[in-house]
């Protein structure tokens, strides 16, 4: 298993190929349907006046995801009364949904991993290929498992948007995934889909 | 009339953080199927790590604790009325407890209630009066990935070559299985109801999901049908998480419904793995949990 440490260099991203098995550290943020939504609209495509702090946030997310990596994951977090923050089930959500923005988001903001489940499509392999980035496939479902590995929540924006669809700044050691999709156009969930498919249409052209 | 809240809560916990035995069992079954090394061998094996830290903690197995489905069978005289406010009672009081994430969100105005509790639709109560003196309540949570990547044929399907009988239904449950790739969390289950109209089909596609694994249908040729699906299934090598490999779906399990003459509806719900469901009955001043 590769140990790599947030920020992450384009040389990383590079040498990472599909198959690779890798323990992530360091600081990340969640985002989800809600956050790609908002990125896209407010800052990204500009179709949407900034609101509130909105602009005070961007500013911090810059510098917070540049290098680092994006989880698509809407957590159950206790503390939310008293602020003091914990990730008590954290596991991947699915990130296909992020697909009509994930590639603008990923080269706006310099993100190299995109972090989820399910793996993502042709436009984030092309966003993978140009920001350089890498898809990081977690376990889905694991969720007690990987919140062991969230040290420390820094912090969260835009709690207006729910528990599950906030932007988490959180810190992790040791966060397993699987690259499933490299910078160098190579795809894991490309490859299945193809080969499933041919099975599928054996097993249809036999008789019942 | 008893109140109950606690003993649902207690389902709640139960149901969020420990998977039952039969699916665990199946889980470990299907680990020794993946090759040392492979990346469908280590998910699984994180899978079962999760299993039991889930369950030493009282945390949840999934992060996404689903839509809350309850099947309620009441002996005359309860009053559903207050069932129904000791269970809405109960989820929001789980969710304080973080044994659920509040999942309900407004899809109009896009605003989460923080509580679990939306619409009268939210949770989803099913009632049913019974002859028995037990009262039954079971609870499944159903993940949005597995959800959303549940389909509904009307057959004839052309495009697969599916007509209106059990060779149809085949077709069209393997091309369920291959579209939703890893996205539903495989290794899966899969619901299927044949028949009905759009809204039963689906709803009963949920159902024969309370049902323990490996039991087969009453019918021998839809049992002979639940196991072909679950080994054709498993020939198309998506395998856990979609990372490849032998394990892409654990059971299939299937229900026949009446249809109209002209429809002929195949719904099929697919189950992620960490396929929670549990039960209490009350009998007499006893709650038992299984």
């Amino acid at each position: 298993m590769k140990q790599i440490t947030i920020p992450i260099s384009d040389e990383t991203i590079r040498e990472l190929k599909v198959g690779d098995a890798v323990a992530l550290s360091g600081i990340m943020v969640t985002g989800r349907d809600a956050a790609h939504k908002w990125m896209i609209e407010t800052f990204i495509k500009k179709t949407r006046a900034p609101q509130g702090a909105d602009l005070q946030v961007y500013e911090e997310l810059k510098k917070l995801l540049n290098g680092s990596a994006i989880y698509h994951c809407g957590p159950v977090v206790s503390g939310l009364d008293t602020q003091e923050y914990k990730f008590v089930a954290a596991g991947p959500t699915t990130s296909i949904r992020e697909e009509p923005y994930q590639a603008d988001v990923m080269k706006h903001f310099n993100i190299k991993g995109v972090i989820g489940k399910g793996g993502m499509g042709a436009k984030t392999l092309k966003g993978c290929e140009e920001t350089p980035g890498v898809y990081l496939h977690a376990i889905g479902g694991a969720a007690s498992y990987i919140a062991q590995t969230v040290t420390k929540v820094h912090g969260v924006y835009k709690l207006e948007f729910g528990t599950p669809e906030a932007l988490w700044v959180i810190e992790v050691k040791d966060f397993p995934v699987v690259v499933t999709m490299d910078a160098h156009g190579g795809s894991q969930h490309a490859e299945i889909d193809e080969a499933s498919k041919k099975v599928l249409d054996n097993l249809l052209a036999k008789p019942f | 009339m008893r109140d109950l809240t606690n003993e649902i809560l207690e389902l709640l916990r139960r149901a969020s953080s420990s998977l039952p035995p039969d699916v665990e069992k199946r889980l470990r079954e299907s680990v020794e199927k993946e090759a040392a090394g492979s990346a469908a061998r280590g998910a699984l094996e994180t899978i079962l790590k999760n299993v039991e830290l889930s369950r030493a903690q009282s945390t949840p197995i999934c992060q996404d604790t689903g839509t809350p489905i309850f099947y309620v069978r009441y002996p005359v005289g309860w009053s559903t009325l207050k069932l129904k406010a000791q269970i809405r009672s109960a989820l929001a009081e789980a969710t304080k407890k973080s044994y659920m994430r509040p999942n309900a969100v407004d899809a109009v105005y896009d605003k989460n209630t923080g509580n679990n509790l939306g619409g009268d639709d939210f949770p989803y109560i099913h009632f049913e009066e019974t002859e028995s003196d037990d009262l039954v309540i079971e609870l499944m949570l159903k993940g949005g990935g597995c959800e959303n990547v549940g389909r509904q044929y009307s057959l004839p399907d052309n495009s697969l070559g599916a007509g209106r009988d059990l060779a149809g239904v085949r077709k069209v449950v393997l091309d369920a299985v291959q579209k939703a790739q890893g996205q539903g969390c495989a290794p899966g289950i899969l619901g299927v109801a044949i028949g009905g109209d759009r809204g039963s089909s689906f709803v009963k596609s949920k159902e024969v999901l309370f049902s323990e694994m490996v039991t087969r249908n009453a019918d021998p040729k839809l049992a002979a049908l639940e196991e072909r699906l679950t080994s054709e299934s498993n020939e198309m090598g998506i395998g856990p998480m979609g990372f490849g490999g032998k394990t892409t779906v654990l059971d299939t399990k299937i229900i026949g419904l009446s249809r109209l003459p002209a429809s002929y509806f195949v719904s099929v719900s697919y189950m992620c793995w960490a396929y929670r469901r549990r039960k209490m009955t009350v009998r007499g001043d006893e709650i038992i949990y299984d």
